[in-house]
């Protein structure tokens, strides 16, 4: 009962959080300056002819009218036809999702491993020079913006040591013919680890330059709190019974300082797919981001508002998924 | 010889004061020693030197910790980390924040004879149960599946007295044990510990800053000024007349809760004046 309750007052919030996302880009796309008619036509259009083509769009129509329109056909599934590419908004969105949800996901993955291995080695060896050192190291990859990272990264290993590729998704000369647009799970599933190798050579430096800033905040964070865990009595306990100092750290004061991480992470998580935008750019990654540069340059208005909505709702899934993370890692929750 | 043997031990806070000045005591096998003294007279850090968990801020300057015979320094940090998870336990201060809040109570109790000592889980599962049983926890089947936020703050504190003692060990450093505890509580678990301890003949060092605690558990005590060992002497005789003008002050300075009329008594200025001077005079000889 209580359960559903939450449920139900969940979705609720998500629905609004969508609408508002959906009233802000709706309305401030069409206030800016640059209009996707004039994009379109050739220098010395007739003024006939532009009236006709924003006929044919809607766009002739005030700002609410077309709004009222456009959420009507959302809420029956049809996000519009794009401007610039004349397929259908959702088609081409849900097209592009899985590319960018991998590589944030890869992203993710990186930044926890590289982040959680800087702060439990700083715990491990603090108040020494390996501790310092990570502090530093920290520091500037946080100072430095991700899409910095992937020109550094393109320059190292695209150019001086040319082990990655450094654009695209996949290799075009590769024969496969997938399902799905899931490749990198896709190709694990059905055994081609040729198609997965090459994913991952493409995929590697954009993870990894979206990686960076945040394998920073988690190791800062994430060490922080180990090291005010490491002082409270249970670990001392444990180290009394004769458990040696890693042990003590991944076995007792882990569990707890992980959980003030994982709130960040969530937060976090949503920035980087955010981040997403720029570094699929750089990387010539096609990915939602590199299509919502080209929705916004090209002034295709129910694009931009496609990719804007599916991004708002990742945003919520992403957090729903922390908080429950949370409630099940914290037994104190669970009960209450 | 006895069970636990500290000589001379002196630590300091690294490139900082004394925490410890030549310290000496021991345990005997099945004997309850006292270690008294004000806050900050460096009584918790006997145990947490003894039990090698002092603050990386803190270094052993001289001493010896003996325990069975052998020097603890002479091991291997491993072996050492061995030893004291199998021959010493603590019964730690504050119940509430001893037990790991996202770990069920069971694995608590039985983690170090199965980690450590090597047991089977199910020998370990079995000992835990018995031992909950021994201190009085109704239903302990249910009490080891609880999270330790489940339970009561007396609740908690036997669980982690059954914990010291699940292992059989030789020697057992309770840290005020009763401090944190309902006064109610209090004296079930000191009735409880002494109980204990008499029942599987374990030596304990039992840090208190309350003299009515050790005239009711201790056959020894230590009474400790500024790191410094004021007296060592057994509890009928310090009960009857301390020998050291300071423990004279410090035991006429406890409440008698018996005459509502009694006003507190502090401890006198000429007293603590004499006992620094003695502090000093043993920094001097030590040429610091």
């Amino acid at each position: 009962m209580l359960l559903m309750r939450s449920i139900l007052a969940r979705l609720v919030a998500t629905c609004v959080t969508l609408f508002g996302a959906a009233v802000i880009v709706f309305f401030v796309i069409r206030v800016v300056p640059g209009n996707p008619i004039a994009m379109m036509l050739p220098p010395g259009a007739t003024e006939d002819d532009i009236a006709r083509l924003q006929a044919l769009y809607g766009l002739d129509k005030s700002i609410f009218e077309q709004f009222v329109i456009w959420l009507g056909g959302v809420v029956q599934g049809d996000f519009g036809t794009s401007i610039s590419l004349r397929q259908p908004v959702l088609d081409l969105v849900l097209g592009r999702l899985p590319a960018t949800l991998e590589l944030s996901i890869m992203a993710l993955v990186i930044a926890v491993i590289i982040g959680g291995a800087m702060a439990l080695t700083g715990t491990l060896r603090r108040e020494t020079r390996t501790e310092a050192a990570i502090d530093v190291t920290g520091g500037m990859a946080l100072s430095v913006p991700d899409f910095l990272w992937g020109l550094v990264l393109i320059l190292l290993f695209g150019v001086l040591w040319p082990v990655f590729h450094i654009s695209g998704r996949v290799s075009p000369s590769l024969d496969f013919d997938f399902a799905t647009q899931f490749y990198l799970f896709e190709s694990v599933l059905r055994l081609r680890f040729d198609v997965w190798a090459d994913l991952v050579s493409h995929m590697f430096m954009p993870a990894l330059a979206l990686a960076i800033p945040l394998a920073a905040i988690i190791a800062q964070l994430l060490k922080q709190s180990l090291k005010e865990t490491m002082h409270l009595d249970y670990v001392t306990l444990a180290r009394t019974k004769g458990y040696p100092e890693a042990s003590v750290i991944t076995r007792e004061a882990l569990p707890n300082a992980v959980l003030p991480t994982l709130t960040l992470i969530g937060v976090q998580f949503t920035f980087l797919i955010g981040g997403t935008v720029i570094i699929e750019r750089l990387f010539s990654y096609e990915g939602l981001g590199n299509m919502a540069i080209d929705a916004v340059i090209n002034r295709d208005l129910p694009l931009i508002q496609g990719i804007v909505i599916l991004f708002a709702l990742i945003f919520t899934v992403v957090n729903l998924v922390v908080d429950m993370t949370y409630a099940a890692l914290n037994p104190r929750l669970r009960h209450a | 010889m006895s069970f636990l043997d500290v000589e001379n031990l002196t630590l300091r806070i690294v490139r900082g004061p004394r925490i410890l000045r030549a310290v000496s005591l021991s345990v005997d096998q099945g004997e309850v020693r006292g270690l008294v003294g004000e806050s900050g007279a460096g009584k918790s850090m006997i145990g947490k030197a003894i039990l090698g968990t002092l603050p990386r801020a803190i270094e052993v300057v001289s001493g010896r910790i003996r325990l069975d015979g052998t020097d603890l320094q002479t091991l291997s940090a491993r072996e050492r980390r061995r030893q004291i998870g199998a021959q010493v336990a603590l019964i730690p201060q504050d119940p509430l924040t001893a037990l790991n809040p996202v770990r069920r109570v069971g694995p608590q109790i039985t983690n170090r004879l199965v980690d450590i000592l090597g047991w089977s889980k199910d020998n370990a599962q079995a000992r835990a149960l018995e031992l909950l049983d021994e201190v009085h926890i109704p239903d302990p089947a249910r009490v080891m599946r609880a999270y330790p936020h489940e339970l009561s703050g007396g609740m908690r504190q036997r669980i982690l007295i059954a914990s010291a003692f699940a292992a059989e060990p030789k020697l057992i450093i309770a840290d005020e044990p009763t401090t944190a505890l309902d006064v109610t509580v209090q004296k079930q678990i000191l009735r409880l510990i002494k109980n204990m301890q008499a029942k599987h003949n374990t030596a304990l060092l039992f840090v208190t800053h309350d003299l009515g605690v050790v005239s009711k558990i201790c056959q020894s005590l230590s009474v400790l000024y500024a790191g410094k060992v004021i007296e060592d002497t057994d509890t009928r005789r310090f009960f009857a007349g301390p020998g050291h003008a300071y423990s004279q002050a410090l035991l006429h300075a406890t409440p008698k809760y018996t005459d509502p009329d009694d006003s507190l008594t502090p401890v006198p200025q000429q007293v603590i004046d004499a006992v620094e001077a003695e502090v000093a005079e043993f920094d001097k000889g030590l040429g610091a």
